[in-house]
């Protein structure tokens, strides 16, 4: 009988299977999907001008774009050098 | 001034043909003045669907180049006489339709009739994008299944950002969720995505649910929008659709198992 109950209770339906799926599909193209388009290009530049004061490696910059009920949060993070790297 | 209502899905072979001639005919027999235009240009079936595929004579693309004027392209349905169709060419490639051509055709429209239903071709091609761009209303057509329920959520994106009025900055389109092909008893076992779960991943307003029906195949069989099929299950939920998007409060029906079913349809039936 526990036995049972064991297969019984672990086999989840096909269902809900998908939707747990589609729920997290679904999130992960919409928020693909709200990023403004500028985003490469913007983190090019960006990087483009640091360069000019400081001398940081590609990936030293990355830019995050978050999108909440009614906010947007862009986030930018650059990792600076050490001191003795920097452009004189 | 008419209301223009695209009806879109992504998905190919979801309803989208079977629910445009099923609303267009529902909105004409209230007595509203309603065309129903497919916009799939070379695959057209509207035209087949509602039973007049002899009396094709101009299309929408010969509309377009002024090879037809509007009146000689509209067909005026034999059953109700609010109802016009304006069918698809066959043979022309897509690019046949612009976004001007497309614009003057429903501009002429929307000065003579109350509704106009675009039945969208599948995909997020030329035609679909079109079939939405100066769209009013949209009825995002869903079968219970995984690529349709994503198929349909692209399809929101984009009609949230590449049709007239969100380009105009202007109040976007409404969005009505029309969930066809549903077996209660099906969901019931765990097997399809309930009414719930499809709402809750799209989360939209619904508008209907339409049970998988003998019917659908039947009336397009005989070239008879479903709705005309009173008796049937998936007219009646047709029917209701159409009273709720004229803004009549009627309760959801077909989401339940077959017996209620049976007895809402005994208390409910004129």
């Amino acid at each position: 009988m526990s036995l049972l109950n064991y297969f019984r209770t672990t086999k989840p339906s096909s269902a809900s299977i998908a939707k747990e799926r589609l729920q997290i599909l679904v999130a992960h193209e919409r928020s693909s999907k709200t990023q403004p388009s500028y985003l490469p290009q913007l983190q090019k530049e960006l990087l483009e001008v640091i360069r000019k004061y400081v001398n940081v490696e590609q990936d030293a910059i990355s830019v995050n774009f978050e999108q909440d009920d009614d906010q947007e949060i862009l986030e930018l993070n650059i990792v600076l050098p050490d001191e003795h790297d920097k452009v004189s | 001034m008419a209301r223009i209502i695209v009806v879109t899905s992504g998905k190919g072979g979801v309803g989208k043909t079977t629910t445009s001639a099923a609303i267009a005919m529902g909105l004409a027999k209230k007595g509203h003045k309603t065309a129903v235009i497919d916009f799939d240009v070379g695959l057209r079936n509207l035209d087949l669907i509602m039973g007049c595929e002899r009396r094709v004579v101009y299309d929408l693309v010969n509309v377009i180049n002024g090879e037809a004027t509007l009146n000689q392209a509209l067909i005026r349905d034999k059953r109700c006489n609010q109802l016009y169709i304006l069918p698809a060419s066959q043979t022309r490639d897509k690019d046949a339709l612009t976004i001007e051509g497309v614009g003057k055709v429903l501009e002429e429209l929307a000065k003579d009739f109350k509704y106009v239903v675009c039945d969208s071709p599948a995909g997020i091609e030329k035609g679909a994008t079109l079939a939405m761009y100066f769209a009013d209303d949209a009825f995002v057509v869903t079968n219970p299944e995984v690529s349709s329920v994503r198929d349909s959520d692209r399809m929101l994106g984009i009609l949230a950002s590449k049709s007239k009025r969100a380009e105009n900055n202007e109040e976007p389109i409404k969005e009505y969720l029309l969930l066809t092909r549903y077996s209660p008893d099906r969901v019931k076992l765990g097997e399809m995505l309930s009414v719930e779960d499809v709402q809750e991943i799209l989360s939209l307003h619904l508008l209907g649910v339409i049970p998988e029906s003998k019917s659908v195949l039947n009336a397009s069989n005989s070239g008879i929008p479903v709705i005309l099929d009173e008796k049937s299950d998936a007219g009646q939920a047709y029917d209701d659709v159409v009273a709720r998007y004229l803004g009549e409060d009627r309760p959801h029906r077909f989401i339940d198992e077959e017996k209620k079913g049976l007895f809402g349809k005994l208390f409910r039936s004129k």
